[in-house]
């Protein structure tokens, strides 16, 4: 599928549009995407309505799991094993800061890496450039991620938290975190395509990293347990700092942000990005001779 | 209507490599790949041969060149593995040529399967904007069009019902609706006629002949159907395991690609049709052999103009069941359906049991004039089509007089009897 909507018609005697080789279809790539936004959009729009159709309680499972789930870690770190948060905060806020960045990478991670095999049929069926599939997946966790800010709302208003002029960055914020989920993704996407392992690996990375990344604890707490060397080392989990700069959005000065770690997870985030792209698109063209 | 190519074709060449060892799984496990690197540690110092044993270059494309020009309507015919898929979807850009190049002019949209993309929990609506959207239609174009679709397809009070409690028919009917909506320069179209029932078929092949007569597109067509093909395209191309093997008009392609398989079979013989290519795969339910015998009396037992005429068919069945609709056709070498001998007709079932069957198909008068014609076998409930050769095997029939009247021209192919005199006016 090839019609191209932004083309005039083509004239009497005017050169070909379009050339098909090998290895040609690089030059056009981002021109293409840019091209084929509409069906991003829709993609996108169809997985979002989709997601929650036939069940009982619709839009609230987006809600239900991460205000359960941050009541657990609460009552676990919190209650059970003892850790404070930093300055004031209130605890459930803290874990909350960190569920929304972790909960979106989760489910961006999931969503993804099963789309491409889930599309099978469209890819096989109809040209449009690839990445629309992953990346519509990213978004659709997108809108959960920002349906769940409600409760972050609710938790600040519950506990009289009157956020600071921080929270303006936060858009800055989750840019980051969107990055940060699509980078993997697409790598994860790709392999997956081809070897179907990662439908067993990636259960296991969110499960792991729910633990491994500051999502229940403060990541203060590692830092004045193990150093500052073992917390660079930490920082290499590019969550690390998403999860670091969106309690520092929040919660303001009660979470201070630790300079090198967090650049240091942003420049995994970027090498990330960089590796996911860039296999992705030296694999896309043969997706459909192996999905 | 000009005479500039919109699609030049290059030396076209596409190869997969099959993986022997991966036959029994469609994907290859990490835990493989792992392995052959290990492996491959410990015997890199042996040549690679075991490597390659494994996995085989098959060229599913080679070497075909062609150029279609614009308002051109050209059908693309070949065996099943001929190619044909494989070219389409270079042709529409969802896989990559290993070798040669396509040139294209105009905008481009493929119809390689209606419904593509069709989510089953949205509505018709939905749906529309969707399936519309992945065919290339902006939002804008489908929004001007969404009457004229959902009144194509005749969905109007299911609009916002969603597909998935759509008959197969009217989800069927709303997606060629959408498709049938699109308006590209260069319409590449695979076997989409092949679904549905006949109604839908015959409103598939009048929007596809409105396309190409009216509106003057350019059309690459691919299927299985001779007589869509002879109807619709002004030229063919036939590939052969991935070459081209004929590139002109369409009555010499059609008669050229049905000579491949159909060569005159010997009377009173049995002639193996089990492998004949058919359209939709042998099913559970085929033609495993036939016969044919002219006239008896006579020592050649070749179809005689005028005569009797005996088709003995051996149909191969996996359980006993009853066929409505069992018939013999037969074609002119330009591949018009002269005649069609059907059980509906004569409103008489026919009994299969399980495994090889023998029914015999008598035709009292034979009207036809010496010469060759290509015999279609069809077999079928109103539900379910088992079989449709178009060509199973080719007769000759001859005159009366035992030896072939010199050929005339154009001379028809219907014989009757006829006599001619001068009446005597008073």
């Amino acid at each position: 599928m090839s019609i191209q909507p932004d083309m005039p018609p083509a004239e009497a005697g005017a050169e070909f549009d379009l050339i098909l080789e090998a290895g040609r279809a690089e030059k056009n790539y981002w021109h293409d995407l840019w091209r084929y936004r509409e069906l991003f959009i829709i993609l996108a729009l169809r997985d979002i309505s989709v997601r929650y159709k036939q069940t009982v309680i619709g839009i609230a499972w987006a809600l239900i799991q991460p205000f359960l789930t941050m009541v657990i870690m609460t009552i676990i770190f919190n209650k059970v094993a003892g850790l404070h948060s930093v300055g004031s905060a209130p605890y459930a806020i803290m874990v909350f800061a960190a569920m929304l960045p972790w909960m979106f990478f989760s489910s961006a991670l999931s969503s993804t890496s099963q789309s491409m095999v889930g599309n099978a049929n469209l890819i096989s069926k109809v040209y449009f450039p690839r990445l629309i599939i992953p990346a519509s997946a990213v978004v659709t966790s997108f809108a959960d991620f920002l349906i769940s800010f409600l409760i972050l709302i609710g938790l600040m208003i519950w506990y009289q938290v009157v956020p600071s002029w921080h929270i303006l960055t936060l858009p800055l914020f989750i840019g980051i975190a969107f990055l940060a989920a699509l980078g993997p993704g697409l790598l994860i996407t790709a392999l997956n395509v081809k070897y179907r392992d990662f439908r067993y690996i990636i259960p296991f990375i969110i499960q792991f990293g729910t633990y491994a990344s500051p999502v229940g604890f403060s990541s203060s707490v590692i830092r004045e347990k193990f150093g500052e060397k073992i917390f660079i080392l930490y920082s290499l989990n590019p969550m690390v700092g998403v999860i670091d700069g969106f309690r520092w959005a929040i919660l303001g000065d009660n979470s201070p942000i630790y300079l090198p770690g967090f650049v240091l997870s942003l420049v995994i985030v970027g090498l990330f990005l960089v590796i996911g792209i860039s296999y992705f698109r030296k694999t896309e063209k043969s997706f459909v001779d192996i999905i | 209507m000009s005479n500039q190519s919109v699609i030049s074709v290059e030396n076209l060449g596409k190869v997969y490599r099959i993986n022997h060892q991966a036959e029994r799984q469609r994907y290859v496990a990490l835990r493989d790949v792992i392995a052959e690197k290990f492996q491959g540690l410990f015997r890199s110092r042996r040549p690679q041969l075991d490597k390659f044993s494994s996995a085989e270059d098959f060229w599913a494309l080679k070497d075909v060149s062609f150029d279609v020009k614009q308002g051109e309507v050209t059908g693309i015919i070949g065996r099943n593995g001929a190619g044909k898929s494989t070219l389409l979807k270079i042709l529409s850009r969802i896989t990559e040529p290993t070798e040669g190049r396509v040139r294209i002019k105009g905008r481009v949209a493929s119809l390689l399967e209606v419904g593509t993309g069709f989510h089953p929990e949205l509505t018709g609506r939905e749906n529309t904007y969707l399936n519309g959207a992945i065919l290339g239609m902006s939002r804008a174009e489908i929004r001007k069009k969404f009457d004229e679709i959902v009144a194509f397809a005749g969905i109007e009070q299911f609009l916002d019902t969603p597909v998935k409690r759509y008959s197969s028919g009217m989800y069927v009917r709303l997606a060629f609706a959408v498709a049938a909506h699109l308006e590209p320069e260069i319409l590449i179209v695979d076997e989409v006629l092949a679904v549905g029932d006949v109604e839908f078929q015959k409103k598939c092949m009048g929007k596809m002949q409105d396309v190409s007569t009216k509106e003057g597109r350019t059309v690459l067509f691919v299927s299985h159907n001779m007589s869509a093909i002879s109807r619709l395209c002004s030229s063919a191309i036939i590939l052969n395991k991935g070459n081209k093997a004929y590139d002109g008009t369409t009555n010499q392609g059609i008669q050229k690609y049905l000579a491949q398989f159909s060569e005159i079979s010997q009377p009173a013989t049995w002639i193996d049709i089990a492998s004949c290519p058919r359209q939709g795969g042998r099913t559970n339910v085929y033609f495993h052999s036939a016969a044919y015998l002219g006239p008896s009396g006579e020592s050649h037992s070749l179809p005689v103009s005028g005569k009797e005429l005996l088709f003995k068919l051996r149909i191969s069945s996996d359980i006993k069941r009853s066929v409505s609709s069992l018939s013999v056709m037969i074609y002119s070498p330009s591949f018009q359906k002269l005649l069609n001998a059907d059980s509906l007709l004569l409103a008489q079932a026919v009994l299969l049991e399980k495994g090889l069957n023998e029914v015999h198909v008598k035709i009292h008068q034979l009207h036809l004039k010496p010469g060759r014609y290509p015999i279609g076998l069809w077999l079928a409930n109103p539900t379910e089509i088992f079989e449709l050769i178009e060509s199973a095997f080719e007769i000759e029939v001859i005159n009366e007089d035992n030896r072939q009247t010199p050929e005339i021209p154009n001379d028809g192919v219907m014989a009757c009897d006829f006599n001619i005199y001068q009446p005597i006016l008073t």
